[in-house]
């Protein structure tokens, strides 16, 4: 599912450069206006302009109706008491619940622990053989190339058609009638996960075996030696030396999940009706296609409110590791 | 190298049976990565097999029958030409270049500030950096679009790429300033101590040492935000609004709407989208993989 953002997965390895900072870099004695300004004025007025000044916008326009992006009318909490009594955006009177958000939900549980453990147990296993690399390669693929493009490989292969769909094709050869995988409302979503998933396993599988890796090889002989079998070796040592790299690839996959949008838009724009909708289509979906600019702006901030933890932690994280 | 590579050497297979156990494991570990390698190699080889294909073939039988196999070069033909890819590939490319170059300067003049350049509150606002990670680029859409056409209605910014390049740049900004920051930050302080008291300026340190002993850092974050920009589809969505400038994800995308089931210049048109990710992806696995776990193993 194209590339994730992967500012988080080096959160981590953060605090050690923080503290390398501290100790190095005080630079000279006296600090220096004229360089400091020079060298980050540039980032610094685009931050500003599209980032700072952008974000304190929208948040003021979700209270407003806005009507072509203009604040033309203060309507306090309206756009969210709407927001959150719209079926389609989150509707939890039936089971299973539905909505956009609750598709958000969905892709954070199956998707997330899916390709964590794929991602684990193929670099665990692939460590064993001599073609180790390739296997990598393979699984690594799929990150490399435009989300656009997993959305064509795989509308082709979920295609109902059998003479054109592999799946059904397989199916068929079992009797199964074609199935219309994205076009029913109760397996959307799941073949939209599984699409997910199979993007995003590669990237588990390069930060995990380069964790795995980490771990010295003697402690792992010396467990050898003492009788530990295979599965004691992975379920209380590898298991417990990766968990920090798996909490970290967790946090990513939740951003990722949390700003999905290109894979949605072009496999099933948001359908069949509404039932593949995510949260980053809603916004665009109100915003651009109904053009309900303090609406769409709402979901925007419930965007940024979902990241504001994820954010926090990544901060607090920072300054732990740039203190000490 | 591996560590869990070990045992099938040695340790187990002390007895008969434990070496049965062992050979039995080893034909289960290489059909399960077989099985792997399959799933994930066939539906991308599927649509490549089709892209070569006829038309009036995919219509009658599966890419998979490979009995009945005609190849042709009109598929792509035709894209290229009348469905205008040729031209998408080219904006893409205009798209793509500023929107990599420009952040790699930026970032790069700012992650030297926050490394090697004393100034009151540089860790606070570093942290706001941080903060600002992220920031979906949801928020930034609505204002960005009416600020745009208020202030400007003649200049009409999104008719061109100037939108495009700078909301690219703008949204890479937090994650290549913490990246090239902390790459910088673990450069020898004695070398560019060295520098200062031989009078060099602080642009003269960063273009002459830090810039230089930073490439593969630098060449890592490139081709991360190269890829990044060259596959995206959201932001050409909102930012880039004349279709003669659109960009091969918008150029696909309407193809799918318009020919949902002309897969012959679908799957044509999806190949002349990966053709790039996937050169710069072999060519350059190694820097790639490494700004993916930039700075992790150490």
């Amino acid at each position: 599912m194209g590339l994730p953002m992967p500012a988080e997965l080096t959160r981590d390895y953060a605090a050690v450069g923080g503290r390398i900072a501290a100790r190095r870099a005080r630079g000279p004695e006296a600090p220096n206006y004229g360089a400091a300004i020079f060298f980050l004025l540039p980032a610094a007025i685009l931050l500003i302009v599209f980032l700072l000044y952008p974000s304190l916008y929208t948040v003021l326009l979700s209270f407003n109706r806005g009507r072509n992006g203009a604040f033309e009318q203060w309507v306090g909490f309206d756009n969210y008491v709407r927001l959150f009594g719209d079926p389609d955006f989150i509707n939890l009177s039936t089971f299973p619940p539905s909505g956009a958000l609750w598709n958000n939900v969905l892709w954070i549980v199956f998707y997330t622990s899916i390709v964590i453990f794929l991602g684990l147990i193929i670099a665990v296993v692939a460590a064993r053989v001599r073609y180790e690399s390739v296997i990598k390669a393979i699984v690594f693929i799929p990150m490399a190339i435009a989300a656009t493009a997993l959305a064509v490989i795989w509308k082709f292969v979920y295609s109902p058609d059998a003479n054109i769909g592999l799946l059904n094709a397989i199916l068929g050869n079992f009797g199964v009638s074609p199935i219309s995988w994205l076009g029913d409302e109760h397996l959307v979503n799941f073949a939209l996960i599984a699409v997910g998933i199979w993007g995003s396993v590669g990237f588990a599988t390069v930060i995990l075996s380069a964790a795995v890796k980490s771990i010295p090889a003697e402690v792992i002989e010396s467990a050898r030696v003492e009788g530990a079998n295979e599965r004691q070796i992975f379920f209380r040592m590898i298991l417990p030396m990766v968990s920090l790299p798996i909490s970290v690839l967790a946090v990513t996959l939740i951003v990722n999940v949390i700003k999905l949008f290109d894979l949605i838009y072009v496999m099933t724009a948001g359908g069949p009706g509404k039932a593949s909708r995510v949260i980053a289509f809603t916004m665009y979906q109100q915003a651009f296609q109904a053009g309900q600019y303090g609406y769409g702006s709402a979901v925007a901030v419930v965007m940024l409110v979902l990241l504001i933890p994820i954010m926090v932690y990544n901060v607090r994280r920072f300054r732990t590791g740039a203190v000490t | 190298m591996s560590v869990l590579a070990a045992p099938m050497a040695g340790s187990r297979a002390r007895t008969p049976a434990g070496r049965v156990v062992a050979t039995l494991n080893h034909w289960v570990i290489h059909i399960a990565l077989g099985l792997i390698g399959v799933i994930w190699l066939v539906p991308t080889l599927g649509l490549l097999v089709t892209s070569f294909r006829p038309r009036s073939d995919i219509q009658a039988t599966g890419w998979w029958d490979v009995f009945n196999l005609h190849l042709t070069l009109d598929n792509y033909r035709q894209v290229l030409e009348a469905q205008g890819m040729l031209q998408a590939f080219v904006n893409t490319v205009f798209i793509a270049v500023p929107s990599t170059f420009l952040p790699l300067a930026i970032c790069s003049l700012a992650a030297f500030a926050f490394s090697w350049i004393k100034f009151p509150f540089r860790d606070t606002l570093f942290l706001i950096v941080v903060a600002f990670l992220l920031v979906p680029v949801q928020v930034a859409f609505i204002p960005l679009l009416t600020t745009a056409t208020s202030l400007v209605p003649d200049l009409q910014l999104t008719r061109g790429y100037v939108a495009v390049w700078l909301a690219h740049t703008a949204f890479a900004l937090p994650f290549g300033i913490f990246l090239l920051r902390n790459f910088f930050i673990t450069l020898p302080p004695d070398m560019i101590e060295a520098a200062r008291i031989d009078g060099a300026s602080d642009f003269r340190v960063f273009s002459r040492i830090v810039l230089p002993v930073s490439v593969p850092a630098i060449a890592a974050y490139g081709i991360f935000q190269f890829l990044w920009v060259w596959n995206d589809l959201l932001m050409a969505l909102v930012f880039v609004q004349d279709s003669s400038k659109f960009p091969m994800t918008r150029a696909i995308q309407n193809l799918l709407s318009q020919y949902g089931t002309e897969w012959h210049l679908l799957a044509a048109g999806a190949f002349l989208l990966m053709i790039v990710p996937l050169i710069v992806f072999f060519s350059l696995q190694r820097y790639f993989v490494q700004g993916l776990l930039a700075g992790s193993i150490k």
